[in-house]
């Protein structure tokens, strides 16, 4: 932890681009050399940049900087939707482009930095893009206005080109661009009323997926520059530990092999291709000292975690008497909730290109978080930041792994030692062993019921590794004490108790690093929360549904009309075959409410079979109604996925898991039928959509594990043998 | 030195025998529509096509090809079945991150030149080689019943 403290990056703020605009065009829109980014000057001499997000040539091409890292959200193509719908042009008339590192431009309203996570991108983007394409679109009509000597308000705008209706002239934008850049930029622009918008709420064909089908997208693994070397590396398998020795003989007799860079922690092989790389390191067959978690295992961790959450907690929440009305309640649960560390293996393997030479450096890589990459090389290399350029890759899935740096930061302790630029690839053993993990929770839960079965308290006291204390300790709240992301989904739940006490024990593991996981906070305490629920509905002979209801606000309709639309759609209460079972789990995270039912088999040998997976979600403006349905299909996988087979464990020290083969992902044969349905409420408040469908499943599937077999699982993942147990 | 045939076209490569076909095609030809995902053959991200059957590229060895011509994403749209695969893929919105797709599209190219009508079992016995830690199998499936029907509708064999 000390090491990683210690490397902890600074937060740059009010960076300006300067000459520093570098970007990656999308490849279907670009003829460039692939790999090669395109400069884009901050300020255009010749065209057109109201403001971070537009660039227009004298061509009239359009150009859109964006300000979130597109990994497969399908953020690009809404964030364009929202300035195209504005700005008055075509979906197919803009050219999206990764924005550069700079904080003063690009800072996240929801996050707080430059940075792609939370489900956070439609809800910062939501007024700020149709703002910045509303003030272009002005400035353009006032420009074409002025050449006309008519009033602006008798102009329109439509596909790039102004209009004015009374005299039938019309000027493209690309004629208008050196006028327009001469005018002073209002501050302060009418937006669309919903009911004119032409794109928003349509469902366009996305702008990133073309290359994606025939080859031609460029990822960062996919980075070619002249002269490359291409290198693999292994750092200690136990954390903490140094490199003791090393063959380099026998890694420079490998055909191929160029160089061996061995630092304190880590040992990279270089060669001119990725087998020579690989087979340089095999034969260089590194030796560790393993320091002082050597001997720790899974047994010792839990038991740490065990002994912690018998301590009080920073009090997130304390309302009521909870102690006292559960004591006296009729009916009493005290349970154990258990949640393992996890991985998350994008399928593009980290990798990272770095050219550094005396008086600069370039990083073509993948981030979540370019300001912190830009910044790290820089802390690495010596080199002033200014002079490191960081050219953003479109990502092969990132899930909050690239929300750090330390796979950047350790390209850069190797590449200052070379002078060629070098594409550093981790292998999945790599990857999947020197992750950043997901924090183990080990939570207790106490509730009680009365004499008709309604709740009378509810105590839920979170223990695990505080994420924010080490990735942002500014977000921390009561004196640093507080991670609020740790009882996100504990302390604000749907359902209003007599009594509530939310506690959190902070409790750091030795043997790895934790790091963002899809769903963060949510996924893991909306499983807590929806089992125990469960379990209370179970407990008071209710039906989970009803139970549910009974808990609501009376004056939460919106919830309740999401509730009833899940129950409605996926046939609740309708009857099952034997062995068969619906689970039904309640959220309200990143904004967005959400009712999920899920609906299993469990054969007789204990295996379990998603059949079918019913959602509806209110989230308020739909921007992109495909994109919403995809994301929560999509991470409803993604969740089942962990619920079923994943867990991290580690033992000597060591993670266990190496690769697909034992830490598995579901497969298209396991994959259940996914409905999605969005209530239409285009008046409501703006909600995420990227993790939502991670959250819901965990529980959902706990819940209908339960419905079919009377089995309460309380630790992920269920598929390990669980229900085979006596 | 070793040639190949890669998309139609012969390559002479200074490689070992022993080097798998996907650092062949990505590192040494250049090609980089394939990708690495595992290097061990369980997620399907590598797969091209050798003499038309799908293959792993990241353990098939390059001393295996020999004659064999091997066909690449960067290609296979100029195959009917390709074309139509890829088609239905854009059509049916499947793609999220996309690291994956090349494979999954290989994969399932190969499924449609052998059945041309799969049935949903034979698209899991076909594709469950090919992992998408996006989640997009909901869509996989739809795109490769559309592909079908697109070549039924012309009387494509497959």
């Amino acid at each position: 932890m000390n090491a990683m403290l210690s490397r902890r990056v600074v937060i740059q703020t009010g960076l300006a681009a300067g000459g520093l605009m570098l970007g990656l065009r999308l490849p279907g829109f670009s003829p460039g050399v692939a790999g090669a980014a395109t400069t884009v000057p901050a300020t255009v001499a010749e065209g057109f940049a109201p403001n971070a997000f537009i660039r227009i040539d004298r061509q009239g091409l359009v150009t859109l900087i964006m300000p979130n890292a597109e990994f497969g959200q399908g953020i690009w193509t809404s964030a364009c939707m929202l300035i195209a719908e504005e700005l008055e042009v075509g979906l197919d008339q803009v050219t999206p482009m990764a924005a550069p590192p700079d904080a003063s431009a690009y800072t996240d309203p929801l996050l707080g930095e430059q940075a792609t996570g939370g489900s956070a991108s439609i809800r910062g983007d939501w007024k700020r893009l149709r703002e910045a394409g509303a003030v272009g679109r002005t400035l353009l009509i006032q420009a074409a206005a002025q050449q006309w000597s008519v009033d602006p308000g008798s102009c329109s705008a439509s596909r790039a080109v102004v209009t004015h209706a009374a005299s039938g002239r019309t000027l493209g934008y690309g004629a208008l661009v050196d006028a327009a850049a001469l005018l002073p930029v209002p501050t302060d622009v009418p937006i669309k009323e919903q009911s004119a918008f032409k794109l928003i709420g349509t469902a366009p064909r996305r702008l990133d997926t073309p290359p994606k089908v025939d080859g031609t997208a460029i990822y960062g693994i996919d980075v070619k520059i002249p002269g490359m070397g291409i290198g693999t590396v292994s750092a200690c398998p136990v954390k903490g530990g140094k490199l003791k020795s090393f063959n380099e003989a026998a890694a420079r007799a490998v055909k191929g092999v160029r160089d061996v860079v061995a630092l304190d922690d880590v040992i990279a092989v270089i060669g001119d291709h990725m087998w020579a790389a690989k087979q340089g390191l095999q034969a260089a067959a590194a030796q560790w000292d393993e320091g002082p978690n050597a001997a720790t295992g899974m047994k010792l961790v839990i038991e740490r975690l065990d002994t912690a959450s018998k301590t009080e907690g920073v009090v997130a929440k304390d309302e009521g008497d909870v102690a006292s009305v559960i004591g006296a309640s009729v009916k009493k649960l005290d349970v154990v909730y258990q949640l393992p560390f996890l991985a998350h293996a994008p399928m593009e393997p980290i990798n990272t290109t770095l050219h550094v030479r005396p008086d600069g450096a370039d990083v073509w890589v993948g981030t979540q978080v370019p300001v912190r990459a830009q910044a790290t090389v820089a802390k690495e290399t010596g080199l002033p930041i200014g002079t490191v350029k960081v050219h953003s890759q479109i990502i092969g899935g990132a899930f909050g792994r690239r929300l750090d740096v330390d796979s950047i930061t350790q390209a850069a302790r190797i590449a200052r030692h070379v002078s060629y630029p070098v594409k550093l690839i981790w292998t999945r053993e790599e990857d999947i062993q020197h992750d950043l993990y997901r924090p183990y929770y080990y939570d207790r839960i106490s509730a009680g019921l009365d004499a008709d079965g309604k709740v009378t308290g509810w105590s839920h006291r979170v223990t695990g590794s505080s994420v924010m204390a080490r990735w942002a300790p500014p977000g921390m709240k009561m004196d640093g004490k507080l991670d609020p992301d740790a009882v996100e989904g504990a302390t604000e739940t749907p359902y209003r108790f007599p009594a509530q006490k939310t506690e959190y024990v902070r409790h750091e593991p030795n043997e790895v690093t934790t790091l963002w996981w899809r769903g963060v906070g949510p996924t893991h305490n909306v499983f807590v929360v929806e089992s125990v629920i469960d379990e209370l509905a179970a407990l008071a002979s209710k039906d989970p549904v009803e139970f549910r209801r009974a808990l609501l606000p009376a004056d939460d309709h919106r919830t309740r009309a999401v509730l009833d639309l899940a129950v409605e759609k996926s046939g609740w209460g309708s009857a099952l075959p034997t062995g068969s079972g619906r689970g039904v789990a309640l959220q309200v995270a990143f904004g967005t409410i959400m009712a999920t039912v899920a609906e299993v088999v469990v054969t007789a040998k204990g295996e379990v079979q998603v059949k079918r997976v019913t959602v509806a979600l209110d989230c308020g403006p739909v921007v992109n109604p495909d994109t919403v349905k995809a994301q929560v299909q999509g991470g409803i996988i993604f969740g089942l996925t962990a619920a079923l087979y994943n867990e991290i464990t580690i033992e000597k020290g060591r993670v266990q898991q190496s690769n697909f083969h034992d830490y598995r992902m579901m497969r298209i044969n396991e994959a259940p039928a996914i409905d999605v349905h969005i209530v239409h409420n285009p008046t409501g408040s703006i909600g995420g959509i990227g993790e939502t469908g991670t959250v819901a499943a965990a529980p959902a599937l706990a819940n209908a594990i339960f419905a079919a077999t009377g089995r309460r699982l309380r630790r992920i993942p269920f598929a390990t043998g669980q229900l085979n147990e006596a | 030195m070793i040639t190949v045939t890669v998309n139609g076209a012969s390559h002479q490569v200074d490689v070992t025998e022993d080097m798998p076909l996907l650092w062949v095609i990505r590192d040494v030809i250049g090609l980089s529509g394939t990708k690495f995902g595992c290097g061990i053959a369980q997620c399907g991200a590598c797969t091209v096509h050798v003499s038309g059957k799908p293959v792993r590229s990241c353990l098939y060895p390059i001393g295996q090809v020999g004659a064999q011509p091997v066909t690449t994403i960067e290609a296979i749209g100029q195959t009917p079945t390709g074309a139509k695969v890829q088609q239905a893929w854009l059509a049916s919105e499947v793609v999220q991150c996309g690291y994956c797709q090349s494979g999954q599209i290989m994969s399932a190219t190969a499924l449609l030149d052998v059945t041309p009508s799969p049935t949903d079992a034979e698209i899991d016995q076909a594709m469950s080689g090919n992992i998408c830690r996006c989640g997009t199998y909901v869509r996989i499936r739809e795109a490769i019943h559309q592909a079908a029907e697109a070549g039924a509708a012309v009387g494509q064999p497959g």
